[in-house]
């Protein structure tokens, strides 16, 4: 049986085509995924990321207790609202799972992705430690509003001027809602975490005020080209973060906090052999998942690809060998054809950054 | 409920035909097609000259969702592609059964095409193909 958020009827109004994803109905588009990503980059657009997991996290020992879980330190976020990215990782320093925390008034707010909900909860469960509770906030429903324009939009509409003094990674609380000015996307935006009887209310309203309702291919195509990674796909529990551009989320300052994971990760960190980075292709195809890449250092394998509307060619991240660069070749439906090999991200605000 | 135009024949692989006048063929993919690809990003079309047989790999259209096989509907030789999807690949997209276009074949024997399906006929399979 799959899941459905509270818009779900909204989306089918909308024209969107449903598909399943990680147990959840979700809208793959509304018509024209290459349109919502252009909206995106240029305007604002709407995603309703209502399938991810929100936890709640507070007591004495709060903050201890998800500084034993997480590679990045909360004991960094000094403010209620302040936000990080980081990692769980496994006592082999594998990935877990990534996400975004937030200090709160009550202690901790933690998102994380639909697909790893149950894994995450048994592994809070595993590590319980006195003095820490957490709570799932399935009453919450959580849109995305991404662009240039987005932030502006959101103050007209809700008559909300101090949004536009949030800094990034920060969040706002107004009333029952946590806006925090985060994203997927690498624009400018917010994400609103809010009552669920309110979720479609909030997205007609933007939807009416010419915001685009954008699904999850476009957020695909977004993400990549912003250089973030996709859990499950460019990384999974066999990788450690040093191969997965999220190196610089681990935190080993304090030298005493000890994490799951840290262990390995001291030694990792100097011999790791391969890494994550970016490859672009401008010939006639779309490079996707699992091709295979040789490099000048050796082979390797495409993460994610996609075409990206914003180039007007495939791109990729793409594991390879650490010392890797330069001219590559990437396997094609048979072929072997010339790519390169890039430093994400692809995109900052709108413009194309890599060459 | 996709457009599937009267006048068309139709393969099972979702390649429309239509028999022109002078005796030539011109084939896209149809509506039902081009809307479960998505977004059109390239095409890749036969040189023109080549002969093909019926069922034969004729051309690529490739999807943000994933590259699929173009197969001749009949046997026959490529007189004419159409360059405009090369820069304008969701030209497919938007008219599957107009500008959008594939290829022109010149068919060894135009009686093949009665071997086609029908609009009913081609209806059919795009019911089974719901799930």
């Amino acid at each position: 049986m799959t899941l459905r958020t509270p818009l779900y009827d909204a989306h089918v109004a909308a024209g969107a085509r449903m598909v399943p994803f990680g147990g959840w109905d979700m809208p793959l588009h509304y018509g024209s995924q290459i349109v919502e990503h252009q909206a995106v980059r240029s305007g604002a657009g709407v995603f309703d990321v209502s399938h991810m997991t929100i936890i709640d996290v507070d007591g004495p020992q709060a903050r201890s207790f998800l500084q034993t879980l997480i590679a990045n330190d909360v004991g960094k976020l000094e403010v209620s609202g302040q936000a990080l990215y980081g990692a769980l990782l496994n006592a082999e320093g594998g990935i877990l799972d990534d996400l975004t925390v937030y200090r709160t008034d009550q202690g901790y707010r933690a998102v994380v992705n639909a697909s790893t909900r149950d894994k995450v909860l048994a592994w809070l469960e595993t590590n319980r430690q006195p003095g820490a509770a957490w709570r799932e906030r399935k009453d919450l429903a959580n849109l995305a509003v991404q662009g240039p324009q987005a932030v502006a939009k959101m103050i007209e509409l809700y008559n909300l001027p101090e949004l536009a003094r949030v800094p990034g990674f920060h969040a706002l609380v107004h009333g029952e809602w946590m806006i925090g000015r985060t994203g997927y996307t690498g624009e400018d935006g917010v994400e609103i975490m809010l009552p669920a009887t309110q979720a479609v209310d909030l997205f007609e309203r933007l939807l009416a005020a010419g915001v685009q309702a954008a699904g999850l291919a476009a957020r695909d195509t977004l993400r990549l080209e912003a250089g973030l990674n996709l859990y499950g796909q460019d990384m999974t529990e066999a990788n450690h973060p040093y191969e997965s551009r999220i190196g610089w989320t681990v935190a080993l300052e304090p030298a005493n906090r000890n994490f799951i994971g840290r262990a390995p990760l001291e030694s990792l960190r100097q011999r790791y052999t391969r890494k994550l980075t970016g490859m672009i292709f401008t010939g006639k195809g779309v490079v996707r998942h699992d091709f295979k890449v040789r490099t000048h250092a050796g082979e390797g394998v495409v993460t994610s690809g996609v075409f990206s509307p914003t180039l007007e060619c495939s791109i990729a991240l793409v594991r390879v060998p650490r010392d890797a660069k330069g001219d590559c070749e990437v396997e094609i439906r048979g072929k072997w054809l010339p790519a390169k090999l890039v430093q994400p991200p692809f995109v900052k605000k709108g413009l194309v950054v890599t060459s | 409920m996709s457009d599937i135009p009267r006048d068309l024949k139709y393969a099972a692989s979702h390649e429309w035909s239509r028999l022109e006048a002078d005796g030539t063929v011109t084939v896209g993919i149809t509506d039902h097609a081009q809307e479960a690809l998505g977004d059109v990003v390239y095409v890749e079309l036969p040189e023109v000259g080549t002969h093909f047989d019926a069922q034969g790999e004729i051309a690529v259209v490739e999807s943000v969702k994933a590259a699929s096989d173009i197969y001749s509907p009949v046997s026959g030789k490529v007189i004419a592609i159409n360059d405009v999807l090369e820069d304008s690949p969701e030209t497919v997209n938007q008219d599957p059964y107009g500008d959008g276009w594939f290829f022109r074949l010149l068919p060894d024997d135009p009686s093949d095409l009665g071997g086609l399906l029908d609009a009913d006929g081609y209806a059919e399979v795009c019911a089974n193909d719901e799930h």
